[in-house]
């Protein structure tokens, strides 16, 4: 394809759709007027009024404790699932163990929430545990399918990682979990955080799983949010939501630019 | 050579150790700072995992199986089994109950089990042209969103696969930046945008191109553009994977053999980025199927999606025999798609 | 064969019945699933030695070296080292070390860290492991670059750590896979007579795979040649050079004209063999051989011998016309075309300025030597 003028154009559209919302949104969380999209007059009323507003705060909280138990279980798990799929050869479970890992990622979400809703009811009643729905219910579903992320993330590395550096430690006289400490977590580690950032932001984003394996008290923000939202817009979500991106622009400005350095120095 | 004459209870008494001083590590810092529930949860997953490994280095098998089996029975239990579970309860029938549907089994007044399962749920889907055209009508607006996300999607892979370094890098980070925040939100700043007062009717009629307000919100052009903004970056990632491994010698080739741009495009590109525009494609398109939250926030009361007749029929008629029986025929729409993919990400990795 | 012969049968254990085999290698087989990477391969190797695995991508002799090393286990077969079974040794504890052909540095580790590791996991003391380190990185003269990280060094500095750390637990047998394949040409050179002197400095006994047909020459005390999953030939680079058995070796070591031909009658000094483009040739007698049977011979290129007019003291010569000539520099290489179309390479060292030296289009004559031509009966 020639270099004309017709893949700008799109990119540019493209890039525009992509942020034009979210300008939008930062935009008017500064508007004095509550019709979100008259403007008003400069103000930060709203962020004042998000930090008076307790049961948006209590929902934060929960969704920030169940986002980091369930990311770190995740990258546990996913990890294990990857460097089982790229290390050990041939194994009975294999091809059930790929479609696991796969599937997650694509599977609507209210069937993922419904059966596992389903699950623990069952279970309940089975095993009287886990007893009742709240945190624990939405850290095992959270951990489950941001598992299936981590493994694909960890999975491509330990792809790409030359196998002979793990052969070279065993050749010098590493045994196979010295070598797994020494060698590969060092080597695959940039994409392990990647992979722990991912699963927490997913966690932090659910409403749908969440909607359903949570129970009473264990409100997520995101369901917090879509109550509000269903209602109608309000501009106190709109400064939720900068602070939001904000924090996440940052972050994923400096992770991308770390990764870069590492990819550049060291591969 | 040392290790080899070692007695055996060397390589059994370290990882128990290291094993137990994590234990008791985990526990502390589970009941110092984590909800109990919670701290219970990772307690006890630590400890199974060390009397299981215990138990293997004690029989002298292979820890080979202890590793997979972490991720193996955590995978079959919290996504597998759920799957099941589902089927059952698709089976029985809703009764004033907690939990609110009857049980598969019954004593009879002999004392034999008799087991009652109906495929009344499903019969009842059939009967109901509510559940079939809220099937047909996801599968359309899954579809259309897709190659709308496809059209749009692929000039900007391509564009991002040929820029050079490090334009293409920051590129690449702008795509997937928006995937990083808050998905609920990103659909929440359409409403603004689409609304009869909103952003983009307020700069038509500043520029006079309208008189009355566009009717966008409440519409199924609302709902693609939620699927195609929302996954869009699902569909860019994969092509670009595909695109920035296209070595420019074989476009070169082409060009040099007489071919036009067009036809370069349609002989060489586009058949050697097919796996990306597959994959692509069923990663918007599978999700899409189920999605609830986007036409729930931008679509009106007749847009049709079989996500929201789920959630409806389970938290609104908490009807959970048919919620079930709805997602297990929605299971079943998505099983192939989701086999497509799995299988050209196979061949994939084969040629990696 | 030098004039001393107890010496010549010190430095060379494999032609002494008697020698007792420091590696052992017997009937080892590997398959993976249907094909098969290396059959039935019997090989022995002694103290000292600096073998060479030669052979095309494919062909089993980087398979054969990842099982000596423990990372692949054989389908059948045992292998010996130092007279120890190595069947059930898993390659941590296993008396060998290898050297990488991607070198295998840990990206994350300094220059230092990378050479101590395996003295490390052998329990030594940090203090010691650093002035072995110390001596080691002398050895490959890298001592002022120990604390950089591997991404900092060029390409033979990396070679020559992964080198370092690879024989720095002493290991009885050192594995090098393709160890020069990376480094340009001219560092090539260089680097194979510094492999040389270090094998020779420790004495550990060197296994080498390589495709690369000079580099075994250069290096080897011995050379496997290998062919899908079979070793067809092994010996001293100057046999496997000179005295071929197969046409495969004949033609994968240098270049070579090979013709078929038929054993003819039984003459006083020669034999005669009639072959369709040279017509009949004399070489030398070749016991075991009944009349009429099929052989081929091969003739090196440097060894055909080119001039204007027939020789007097020739005794096989064809006719022939030049069809295509190169210079080299220090030799020319020549394509004469026989009478019935046949090609045939001869190369001429070029010793001083010739005036006219022989050019396209000419007419010319090629003589072999009867003892430059080798009869191959496979």
């Amino acid at each position: 394809m020639k270099r004309g003028w017709f893949l700008p154009i799109v990119a540019t559209l493209g890039f525009g759709f992509l942020y034009a919302p979210i300008v939008s949104l930062i935009v008017f969380s500064f508007n004095e007027s509550r019709l979100v999209t008259v403007w008003g007059g400069f103000s930060t009323r709203w962020y004042g009024e998000l930090l008076n507003d307790g049961q948006m705060l209590a929902a934060a909280w929960i969704s920030l404790k169940v986002a980091t138990i369930a990311a770190t279980l995740a990258t546990v798990i996913g990890t294990l699932a990857a460097f089982v799929l790229t290390r050990f050869g041939k194994f009975r479970g294999k091809l059930l163990m790929t479609g696991m890992i796969t599937a997650p990622l694509v599977m609507p979400e209210v069937i993922t929430g419904l059966s596992l809703l389903l699950l623990f009811v069952s279970m309940e009643m089975l095993l009287g545990w886990p007893a009742g729905r709240g945190l624990t219910t939405v850290v095992i579903a959270h951990a489950t399918f941001c598992a299936a992320y981590v493994a694909v993330i960890a999975q491509s590395r330990l792809r790409d990682m030359d196998e002979s550096l793990e052969e070279a430690a065993r050749d010098l006289g590493a045994g196979p979990v010295r070598v797994f400490f020494d060698i590969t977590l060092p080597v695959i580690t940039p994409a392990l955080i990647s992979g722990w950032l991912l699963a927490f932001t997913l966690s932090l984003d659910d409403l749908v799983v969440a909607s359903f394996v949570s129970g009473p008290g264990a409100s997520t923000l995101p369901m917090v949010i879509f109550s509000k939202v269903r209602l109608g817009v309000s501009p106190d979500v709109n400064a939720l939501a900068t602070i939001i991106i904000v924090i996440v622009a940052v972050a994923v400005t400096i992770a991308g630019v770390l990764l870069m350095r590492q990819s550049k120095t060291a591969r | 050579m040392s290790a080899l004459d070692a007695p055996p209870q060397a390589s059994l008494l370290r990882p128990v150790l290291m094993g137990l001083a994590g234990l008791v590590a985990v526990a502390l810092i589970g009941w110092l700072a984590l909800p109990a529930n919670i701290a219970v949860l990772l307690t006890s997953l630590v400890a199974v995992a060390l009397a299981c490994l215990a138990f293997t280095r004690f029989m002298g098998w292979s820890d080979r199986w202890m590793v997979i089996a972490i991720p193996l029975v955590w995978f079959v239990t919290f996504f597998l089994v759920p799957f099941f579970v589902l089927g059952r309860i698709s089976l029985s029938e809703v009764a004033i109950a907690i939990p609110p549907y009857t049980s598969l089994w019954e004593r009879a007044p002999d004392g034999t089990l008799e087991i009652i399962a109906s495929f009344d749920n499903y019969l009842f889907l059939l009967s109901d042209s509510l559940y079939v055209s809220a099937y047909l009508s996801s599968i359309k607006i899954a579809a259309i969103s897709t190659v709308l996300a496809l059209l749009l999607g692929y000039p900007i892979a391509y564009y991002i696969a040929r820029s050079p370094e490090p334009r293409r890098s920051i590129l690449l980070l702008m795509v997937i930046l928006p995937f990083w925040t808050s998905f609920l939100l990103r659909v929440y700043a359409w409403i603004g945008f689409l609304r009869r007062d909103g952003v983009i009717n307020n700069i038509l009629s500043w520029l006079g191109v309208i008189d009355e307000p566009l009717v966008m919100m409440q519409t199924d052009f609302a709902v693609y553009i939620g699927i195609v903004y929302t996954y869009l970056p699902f569909m860019i990632l994969p092509l670009y994977a595909t695109l920035v491994k296209l070595d420019d010698a074989l476009l070169e080739a082409a060009s040099d053999l007489g071919a036009t741009p067009t036809v370069t495009f349609l002989t060489v590109t586009l058949p050697l980025s097919l796996p990306g525009i597959i994959a692509g494609s069923m990663l918007v398109f599978i999700p899409a199927i189920g999605e609830y939250v986007i036409p729930t926030l931008l679509g009106g009361p007749d847009t049709l999606m079989i996500g929201r007749v789920l959630w409806d029929e389970f938290f609104s008629s908490r009807d959970w025999p048919v919620a079930s029986a709805v997602a297990i025929v929605m299971l079943i729409l998505v099983v192939v798609p989701i086999m497509w993919l799995q299988a050209v990400q196979n061949r994939q990795e084969k040629n990696a | 064969m030098t004039s001393n012969p107890a010496i010549a049968a010190n430095t060379r254990p494999w032609t002494n019945p008697a020698a007792k085999p420091f590696i052992s290698i017997q009937n080892i087989t590997k398959r993976f699933g249907d094909f098969t990477a290396v059959n039935d391969v019997s090989l022995d190797i002694y103290q000292g030695e600096l073998f060479c695995l030669l052979g095309g991508s494919g062909c089993g002799k980087s398979t054969l070296l990842r099982m000596l090393a423990g990372f692949e286990t054989p389908t059948a077969g045992k292998i010996l080292i130092d007279g120890q079974d190595m069947a059930r040794v898993p390659a941590d504890k296993r008396p060998t070390n290898m050297m990488f052909q991607s070198y295998a540095l840990f990206p994350h580790m300094s220059v230092e860290k990378n050479v101590a590791y395996g003295l490390l996991r052998e329990g030594k003391s940090k203090a010691e492991a650093y002035a072995r380190v110390a001596e080691m990185l002398k050895l490959v003269k890298l001592e002022a670059f120990g604390r950089r990280k591997p991404h900092q060094l060029s390409g033979g500095q990396r070679q020559r750590v992964a080198l370092a750390r690879a024989l720095i637990k002493q290991p009885k047998l050192l594995l090098l896979d393709e160890p020069l394949g990376a480094l340009d040409k001219k560092l090539r050179e260089e680097t194979q007579f510094e492999l040389i002197n270090i094998q020779e400095t420790l004495g550990v006994t060197f296994i080498v795979v390589t495709h690369d047909q000079d580099e075994a020459m250069t290096l080897a005390t011995r050379i496997g040649v290998m062919s899908e999953g079979i070793i067809t030939q092994i010996g001293e680079p100057r046999d496997i050079y000179e005295t071929p058995k197969s046409r495969f070796v004949a033609d994968f070591i240098g270049s070579v004209n090979l013709f078929e031909g038929k054993v003819g009658p039984a003459a006083p000094d020669f034999m005669r063999v009639e072959t369709e483009d040279l017509g009949p040739l004399n070489v030398l007698p070749v016991p075991g051989l009944t009349q009429g049977q099929t052989v081929w011979l091969a003739i090196r290129p440097e060894r055909a011998w080119l001039t204007r007019t027939r020789p007097p003291e020739a005794i096989n010569s064809v006719p022939g016309v030049v069809r295509d000539m190169g210079y080299v520099g220090h030799m020319s290489s020549y394509v004469v075309r026989l009478a019935n179309g046949r090609l045939v390479r001869v190369t001429q060292a070029n010793e001083g300025r010739r005036e006219n030296p022989i050019s396209w289009d000419e007419q010319v004559t090629v003589s072999f030597e009867p003892a430059d031509i080798r009869v191959l009966t496979e």
